[in-house]
């Protein structure tokens, strides 16, 4: 499955794992494809955060979340009863650093790509979604449409940006510039059906040692954007790292809505018409 | 580590995956405690207690790879009658002066084997030079310790020492040892660092458990290990533990310093220190080294690779000066300069500021913020005939003059200052061929991808043509004859008349009569060889870059010698002796290296044998034998006279024979184990522009550490011009605990003033559970991280946190303690103008008073 012609789906699987936070792949990411700095210099007080969230002019975004843990279980050793010294410690709660590396997901049902009127967002032969910038209207449905908030209108050009999963590198057969630049494979990517079968591998081994909260998110071909092209690895629930937890296609419904709304016109077309009907009468 | 070498941590990364266990020790919680099974944070300045603390887990439960210490260490030997242990004398070693803060090392000796000073240091002590007065612990305690004195490897140890093979001697290395690290508990660990009981036992437990036949541990770290005054005993302790365990010189051991930035290693190779020639030659010293004979006569006896000193030194003044270097001029070795006392970079600021040193290059350094207190820094710089700045940007370091701090406070006004600038604008590694060389001792060669933009010039077109041009200036002067007859020939290439790296890094290879060298065996004390760095010498054998060698890790064995090229021969592991037992059979087959094949009389292995490849393991020396025919068979560590590595340096370190936790010179708690507060040997530098803040003063309660992020390069000179980075980390912040910002009315992204003896300065704040208040010496301590990258260039801006910093030294090496200082922070904003240095000298008065 996920054959899209000839050419098998490409995508990411994003281990947040062993992400380790050196923003590469932001900075990569802007280089290669020439998205500009965001102009205003400001400390967002968000951990080492300061991008914020993704958009027009940050295609990839490196999340930090800091967390308090909580306190290791008592140490086993017997009490000697020697005198408390040394630092308060075990009592004390931990703390553990989130990092995830978030990005378009190239969902298999891009309501982003359902609503453009003009055809600018577009399925790629590998199965990703990409704005062509030569054609956006700048009409910005597509900016609502998307269920994860990734699209959006840069204010300065008026046309909607986001990752192209460096559509113009996987054409000349290289990778992604954000994967290329990740030091640890915290982003992997590669053709999605073989990223699945690595992700799988890769939480087993992590449940197996000692890691039970590791699960994937966006992987579930089932799910209600029908999976996603771009999935994670993540060690707490979705809403931690900022993502939706349980994405739903923005036009899912639409075909039932114009139903809806062809019988209701058609409804009101009889009723103008009986309208008219009973007044010759 | 992932925080400021995010690359190298992919490899740390990989080992975790493959299931090893990740310590990370640090006061802060970074971006490496994040992905590491257990974070320690420890208080700044408090990590030879901690090291300590391991080192007597290690003896007190007999848990040293037993086999290895009695073959490979000098655990066995005997120490004089007369030594006194830091136990013995509260704090201090037998032989101190408390008159001039130094030592007398001769009650440090092994019994009956006296050492020999390295380098021609035999004559007695040098009084220091006029003016040297104000800096305690600096000439004269140099001369004393001779640290500066041994290039690479330890001070000569005369003949064989008394010893004990079964350690239980109680004068025997192994005893004191343990006898001097006996208080360091895990108890007293917690009460003086600030870590858990718990969690040091975990550690312990961790590392003992991974160390041994069948394993090995190894240590990680970078300056937070030494910029502290007793930074070189911080790696000695670490040298202690990894020796104590067998982790030395076998595959995953290890103690690897991770550098500042790229190709530092390189600069200690072939060196911008003073106090060094290439390849770890010291620099001769005025008075003491008038000839060649005189420099050499002290290795020229000594055992061990440094036996051929004469034949590393001929072959550098050959590269040097060419066929004007012969037998009959003793080489030219009159043409080298001298020193004549410490010419480190604080010392030379302290020159300029009392007007001695009237010239200055700055050649990719930002002192103005790269340097513990930045202010002193600035004196100097204001105070020169001539500064020449090579640069990417237009940092701080030359443009001081008109936005510098103290322009501001009024301290300094532009027009008063005569200093000439010459801001040179520099082509970066990408626009440039040359070489790296990292922390494993890899020379990687790197090609130029494209042109330097406008006037921009490599450092080596900038220093080629600066030698040419005088050159062509300097008359028949006797005096200017080094110059005139230096060798100053490269091929040019291109339209800029760039010299061609690959010819410089071919004249440090070497040639001899036949060609290019191949290995620094072959370097003769006759002038028939020249070699630029006999530790490089066969980085172009067979004629050919080995430092271009990018043979992929699939397509070779684990030890990747395919990989470009390691000092010195292509050696990946480092005394790689000691992974075979003392017969030549591996310790185990989990962790072979290399082994003595006796059928063809040589050591076999992946890596290439830091060894003589064919001196068996029951080779004796024979009576009289010199340099490596000195050594025996079984003596892997070839760099030393006796072939064993040192747990006790019996001379050679200015502060000690062992390791002692002393506080840091600015530290809020008393010392727990000795009366002695702080490094006796410290060296300070009296100035008024470099006060100190009292210990335990209660004006500056907090602790501070200076550090890097990711986002940012260093003083910032590579990353602040940048909108890409500069997004990332706008501006200064500091980080404090949720505690902290509650005792002092901090808030999350408002605004602190953080206030030494030398100056304040305002940071943005970032309130963080990952800043953990620590339990030390029953008080609750507060630490304050500062990341120092910032100056008032850029676009990203704000204060310099090392201005915040004093100058206090390592005995030894002459780095300053910028990891653990103390401070005061409050909220709000700093004063501005001529209101800042009063708010300072208020905070003075009352930490005098």
């Amino acid at each position: 499955m996920a054959e899209y012609g000839t050419q098998p789906r490409m995508g990411f699987f994003t281990d947040t794992s062993v992400c380790i936070g050196c923003k590469a792949c932001e900075v990569a990411c802007k280089e290669w494809n020439g998205v500009p700095d965001r102009g205003e210099l400001d400390l967002l007080g968000s951990s080492y955060d300061n991008t914020g969230a993704l958009g027009s002019n940050t295609w990839r975004h490196v999340a930090f979340v800091e967390q308090s843990k909580p306190a290791a279980p008592a140490p086993s050793t017997v009490d000697l009863g020697m005198p408390d010294v040394g630092a308060p410690g075990q009592d004390e709660p931990g703390v553990r650093w989130l990092m995830s590396s978030d990005v378009c997901k190239h969902c298999t049902h891009a309501a982003c790509l359902d609503v453009c009127p003009t055809g600018s967002l577009f399925r790629t032969e590998f199965g990703t979604v990409v704005v062509q910038q030569d054609i956006c209207n700048g009409c910005g449905y597509c900016v609502p449409a998307c269920p994860y908030g990734v699209i959006e209108k840069r204010e300065s050009d008026g046309r909607a940006f986001k990752c192209t999963l460096c559509y113009d590198r996987l054409g000349a057969g290289m990778e992604p510039a954000c994967a290329k630049a990740c030091p640890t494979d915290s982003i992997q990517f590669g053709e999605l059906d073989e990223l699945r079968e690595r992700a799988d591998e890769r939480v087993r081994t992590l449940h197996e040692s000692g890691v039970p909260e590791a699960r994937l998110y966006g992987r579930d071909p089932d799910d209600g954007v029908g999976g996603d092209g771009a999935f994670f690895l993540l060690l707490d629930e979705p809403e931690v790292y900022g993502l939706p937890p349980d994405p739903v296609v923005t036009t899912r419904d639409l075909p039932a809505m114009w139903k809806r709304a062809a019988v209701t016109a058609a409804g009101v077309a009889a009723a103008v018409a009986m309208s008219f009907l009973g007044r010759r009468r | 580590m992932a925080e400021c070498h995010p690359v190298g941590f992919q490899w740390v990364m990989e080992a975790k995956a493959r299931g090893a266990k990740i310590i990370h020790v640090d006061p802060r919680f970074t971006r490496t405690s994040a992905v590491s099974h257990v974070h320690a944070a420890l208080r700044a300045g408090s990590d030879i207690a901690f090291l300590g603390g391991l080192i007597n887990y290690v003896l007190s439960n007999e848990k040293d790879f037993r086999e290895y210490v009695l073959a490979y260490t000098n655990a066995a030997a005997i120490l004089r009658e007369d030594f006194q242990d830091t136990e013995d004398l509260d704090g201090v070693f037998s032989g101190y002066d408390p008159e001039r803060r130094q030592y007398d090392m001769a009650t440090w000796e092994y019994e009956g084997a006296p050492t020999v000073p390295a380098a021609g240091s035999t004559d007695p002590e040098q009084p220091g030079e006029p003016g040297s007065e104000s800096q305690h612990g600096g000439e004269g305690h140099q001369s004393t310790a001779r640290a500066d004195t041994y290039g690479s490897g330890g001070a000569a140890v005369g003949g064989k020492p008394k010893t004990d093979e079964t350690l239980q001697h109680p004068r025997c290395v192994y005893q004191v040892l343990k006898r001097h690290f006996a208080r360091y508990t895990p108890e007293l660990v917690a009460d003086v660092c600030g870590l858990p009981v718990e969690q040091f036992r975990e550690i312990a437990e961790a590392v003992t458990a991974n160390s041994g036949r069948d394993r090995t541990t190894a240590w990680v770290y970078s300056v937070g290990w030494t910029h502290h005054t007793v930074g070189a005993q911080y790696i000695r302790t670490a040298s202690i533990l990894q020796t104590l365990l067998g982790n030395i010189g076998r595959p995953g051991g290890g103690i690897l310093a991770l550098r500042g930035h790229a190709s530092i290693q390189g600069s200690t190779d072939i060196p911008t220190l003073f106090n060094l020639l290439p390849g770890y030659i010291p620099m001769p010293h005025a008075h003491q080294h008038q000839s060649l004979d005189e420099f050499v006569a002290a290795d020229a006896g000594k055992t061990g690779f440094w036996g051929n000193m004469r034949s590393y030194t001929v072959s550098l003044l050959k590269s040097y000066w060419g066929d004007s270097a012969q037998p009959h001029n003793d080489f030219r070795f009159g043409y080298l300069p001298r020193l004549t006392g410490d010419h480190g970079t604080y010392a030379t600021v302290q020159k300029q500021i009392e007007g001695e040193c009237k010239g200055y290059f700055l050649v990719g350094e930002n002192p103005a913020v790269g340097s513990a207190n930045g202010k002193f820094q600035r004196l100097g710089l204001a105070n020169l005939d001539w500064l020449v700045v090579r640069d990417l940007q237009l940092i701080e370091s030359a443009t001081f003059w008109k936005d510098g701090p103290e322009v501001e406070t009024g301290e300094l006004k532009p027009e008063e200052i005569g200093t000439e600038v010459f801001f040179l604008p520099a082509a970066a590694h990408t626009e440039k061929d040359g070489s790296f060389t990292n922390t494993q001792r890899l020379l990687q060669w790197h090609h130029k991808a494209v042109d330097p933009p406008g006037d921009a010039r490599s450092d080596l077109w900038f220093y080629y043509h600066l030698g040419r041009i005088i050159r062509e200036r300097v008359g028949d002067d006797p005096r200017d004859a080094p110059i005139r007859d230096l060798t100053w020939s490269y091929p040019v290439e291109g339209p800029t008349g760039d010299p061609s790296a690959e010819s410089v890094l071919a004249e440090i290879n070497g040639h001899g009569p036949d060609g290019p060298l191949s290995a620094y065996t072959q370097l003769k004390d006759d002038g028939s060889t020249a070699c630029g760095c006999w530790i490089y010498c066969g980085v172009r054998a067979d004629g050919k870059n080995q430092a271009a060698n990018r043979q992929p890790g699939s397509e070779q064995d684990w030890v990747a010698k395919g990989w470009a090229w390691a000092w010195p021969a292509n050696r990946r592991i480092l005394y790689n002796r000691a992974s075979a037992d003392p017969d030549g059979k591996p310790w185990s087959d989990r962790k072979k290296l290399l082994s003595w094949d006796a059928d063809q009389g040589k050591w076999v292995g992946p890596d290439v044998p830091d060894f003589e490849p064919t001196k068996a393991p029951d080779y004796e020396p024979p009576e009289g034998a010199k340099a490596q025919d000195a050594l025996g068979g079984r003596d892997p560590f070839i760099m030393q006279t006796d072939g064993k590595a040192w747990l006790y340096v019996p001379a050679g370190l200015a502060d000690g024979p062992l390791p002692t936790h002393y506080e840091p010179f600015e530290s809020p708690v008393e010392n727990a184990l000795y009366g002695q507060q702080e490094s006796p040997t410290r060296q300070t530098l009296e100035s008024p522009s470099n006060p100190y803040n009292p210990a335990r003063s209660e004006v500056y309660p907090y602790v501070f550490t200076t550090y890097r992020l990711t986002e940012h390069h260093t003083a910032g000179g590579m990353s602040r011009t940048l909108p890409y980075l500069s997004e990332l980390q706008p501006e200064f912040f500091c980080e404090v605990s949720p505690a902290l910002a509650a005792e002092r009315g901090l808030e999350n992204g408002g605004w602190a003033t953080i206030i030494s003896a030398r100056t304040a300065i305002e940071a943005r704040v970032l309130v963080t559970e990952r800043v953990k208040p620590l339990k030390v010496r029953g008080r609750t301590i507060h630490q304050v991280g500062l990341p120092y990258h910032w100056g008032p260039n850029g676009l990203s801006r704000g204060d310099a946190a090392n201005d915040l910093l004093s100058i206090v030294m390592d005995p030894n090496v002459h780095i300053q303690e910028s990891k653990a200082a103390t401070c005061d922070i409050r909220p709000g904003r700093r004063p501005r103008g001529a209101a800042l240095p009063v708010m300072v000298e208020e905070y003075r008065r009352r930490a005098d008073g």
